[in-house]
C-alpha cells in the first residue's frame, strides 16, 4: 500500500499560502464528470440501433431495457454514498477522488465492452454499479473539504461544486453527440467507441481535481474569520458521529425535506417537455420545448449556487421556508397560466422553481454542517443521498401515474397536468411542515461530551472549535 | 523574504488562472450552446 500513499490525507495538508479558492476548480473536476449521469438519455437511441444501424431489429436493445442502466446508476449513487461515506471521509477528499475517477472511467470502458459484444448486462454491471460507486464516491468527495476550507461561507463553497454536477450535462451531451457523429460510418454505431474515449477523458479530468485538492492544516482558518465560540441557534459548534447522526430526528427531518424537494422537481422534469407542448398546443413545437429543457437545466444549475450562496446569509431553515412556500404557490399558480395562454409566465415560473430544486441539493451539505459539525459532514451527507434515490422513483412514477389516470378519465391533455401540480404543491407543503420542526441537535449527541476525548481533532479547528 | 512571498502570490495567481479555465471554459461553451439552443423557445 506504500505505493499509494500519496493518495492519503496526510500526504495532501496544505502548505502554508495554498490558496483555498483552487479547491472549487479540484471539486469541479469531480462534478462536471459524474454529472454525465444527467445526460446518458442521448445514447438510448443510439443504443436501440446497434445492430439494424438505421432502424432497431427485434435482437436490438429496448428502451425501458436501456431505461433500467441511469435507474441503477443512481440507486447505486444513493447506496455507495451512504454505506462508503465515512471511507470517505477518514480517507481523504484525494483518495476518494482517485477512486471515483476510477470507477467512473471503468463503468464506461466496460460499458463499451458491453456495447461491443452488445451485452446489456455488461452496460448495467459497467455504468449501473461501477459508475454508480464512481458517482457516489465522487459527490461526497469533495463536500467536507469545501467547508473545511470556506468556514465563513459554506453554502457557497459546496453550491459551486454541486453548480457543476448539475452544469455537467451541458459539456456532456453536445461532445456525446459530436463523438458518436465522429465513430459512426453506415456499417456502425460509433457508441462503444464514444464511451472509451469517454471514460479516458474523465478519468484524466478527474484526476487532475485529485492532484489539485489539498486539506486545510490543523488550526488552519481563513484571514479575519473568528470561528464563533457559542453556537448560535441552528449552528453547532460541536460534531456529531455519523451514525449518531442518524439517531437523530433532525436527520431524517432533512431527509424528508431534500426528498420532497426532489420529489416535486425530478417528477415535472422528465416531463417538462410534453408537459409545456400539451400545455399550450400549436405555441410550442418540439423544437421549442426541446429548447424549454435546455433553459430550465440552465436554471437548475444556476440555482444551486445562487440559494447555496443566500443560505449563508439568510440561513439554512429559511431558505427551504423559501423553496417549500414559493415552489407550493408557483405550482399551484402553474395551471392558471396554461388556462389563460400565457406562455411567458409558465416559463418564468418554472424558472424560478427549477432554480430552488437545484438549490435544494446545494443548500443541503450546509444545513447538515450547520445539525451536525464539520467532522462527519460528508459521511452524513453521503447517507442523505439515499433520499435522491427514493425521490428518483418517486417523482416520475407519481408524475407518470397521475397523467395516465387523468386521460384514461377523459381529461384533455392539456389539463392532465394540473393534478399533479397541486399534488406537487401540496407535497411541499409537507416539506415546509418537516423543516419547521428542524431544531437543534440534542447535546446527549455530541461527540465531544461521548466520546471524552478518545476522537481527537485532528481536521480543522475553523469550524469546530 | 518579501521577494520570495511574490514569487509565491505570482504562481498562485497562475496556478489559480489555470485551474478555473480547466473547468470553466468547458462549462462556458457547453452553458452558451444550451442557451443559444433555448433561444429557439422564443423564436
Amino acid at each position: 500500500m506504500s505505493g499509494l500513499s500519496f493518495l492519503s490525507k496526510e500526504r495532501i495538508v496544505a502548505r502554508p499560502g495554498y490558496s483555498r479558492w483552487l479547491i472549487p476548480p479540484a471539486a469541479l473536476c469531480v462534478h462536471l464528470c459524474i454529472g454525465q449521469a444527467y445526460a446518458f438519455s442521448v445514447f438510448n437511441l443510439p443504443m436501440t440501433k446497434l445492430l439494424g444501424i438505421t432502424a432497431s431489429t427485434p435482437d436490438d436493445w429496448t428502451i425501458p431495457e436501456l431505461g433500467w442502466i441511469f435507474s441503477i446508476a443512481i440507486a447505486v449513487l444513493g447506496l455507495s454514498a451512504a454505506l462508503l461515506g465515512r471511507w470517505v471521509e477518514e480517507g481523504g477528499p484525494r483518495k476518494a477522488m482517485f477512486t471515483a475517477a476510477l470507477c467512473w472511467g471503468g463503468g464506461f470502458v466496460v460499458s463499451s465492452i458491453g456495447v461491443y459484444i452488445h451485452q446489456i448486462w455488461l452496460i448495467y454491471l459497467g455504468y449501473g454499479v461501477l459508475g454508480g460507486f464512481g458517482l457516489g464516491i465522487g459527490y461526497i468527495s469533495p463536500v467536507s473539504t469545501l467547508i473545511k476550507w470556506f468556514p465563513d461561507r459554506p453554502g457557497m463553497a459546496t453550491g459551486m461544486a454541486i453548480m457543476g454536477f448539475g452544469g455537467a450535462a451541458f459539456i456532456a451531451s453536445p461532445l456525446s453527440v459530436w463523438l458518436m457523429a465522429e465513430f459512426s460510418t453506415p456499417e456502425h454505431v460509433g457508441v462503444a467507441e464514444t464511451f472509451l474515449l469517454m471514460g479516458a477523458i474523465y478519468v484524466c479530468f478527474m484526476m487532475v481535481g485529485a492532484v489539485i485538492v489539498r486539506v486545510p492544516a490543523p488550526g488552519w482558518k481563513p484571514a479575519g474569520y473568528v470561528a464563533p465560540v457559542q453556537p448560535k441557534k441552528l449552528i453547532t459548534t460541536q460534531n456529531v458521529y455519523v451514525y449518531d447522526a442518524v439517531k437523530t430526528p433532525q436527520f431524517w427531518l432533512i431527509w424528508l425535506v431534500l426528498c420532497l424537494n426532489v420529489t416535486a422537481g425530478i417528477g415535472v422534469l422528465g416531463q417538462a417537455s410534453a408537459m409545456s407542448q400539451e400545455m399550450f398546443p400549436g405555441h410550442v413545437t418540439p423544437v421549442a420545448a426541446a429548447g424549454f429543457v435546455g433553459l430550465m437545466s440552465l436554471f437548475n444549475m444556476g440555482g444551486r449556487f445562487l440559494w447555496a450562496s443566500v443560505s449563508d446569509y439568510i440561513g439554512r431553515k429559511n431558505t427551504y421556508f423559501i423553496f417549500f412556500l414559493l415552489g407550493a404557490l408557483l405550482y399551484a399558480a402553474v395551471p392558471y397560466t396554461g388556462e389563460i395562454g400565457a406562455l411567458p409566465l409558465f416559463v418564468a415560473a418554472y424558472a424560478v422553481i427549477y432554480t430552488m430544486y437545484g438549490g435544494g441539493f446545494a443548500t443541503v451539505p450546509a444545513y447538515l454542517k450547520d445539525m451536525f459539525g464539520t467532522r462527519y459532514v460528508g459521511a452524513i451527507h453521503g447517507l442523505l443521498l439515499t433520499a435522491w434515490s427514493v425521490a428518483g422513483v418517486a417523482g416520475p412514477a407519481l408524475v407518470n401515474y397521475i397523467r395516465e389516470y387523468n386521460l384514461a378519465h377523459g381529461v384533455a391533455k392539456a389539463q392532465a397536468y394540473n393534478v399533479t401540480m397541486y399534488v406537487m404543491a401540496g407535497l411541499l407543503v409537507v416539506g415546509f411542515i418537516c423543516n419547521y420542526f428542524v431544531t437543534a441537535v440534542h447535546e446527549r449527541y455530541h461527540m465531544k461530551r461521548r466520546e471524552a476525548g478518545a476522537e481527537t481533532e485532528t481536521e480543522t479547528g475553523a469550524a469546530t472549535a | 523574504m518579501e521577494a520570495s512571498e511574490r514569487s509565491g502570490n505570482a504562481g498562485n495567481v497562475v496556478k489559480l488562472v489555470l485551474a478555473w479555465s480547466f473547468v470553466g471554459i468547458p462549462l462556458a461553451l457547453g452553458v452558451a450552446q444550451t442557451l443559444s439552443n433555448a433561444m429557439k423557445l422564443f423564436q
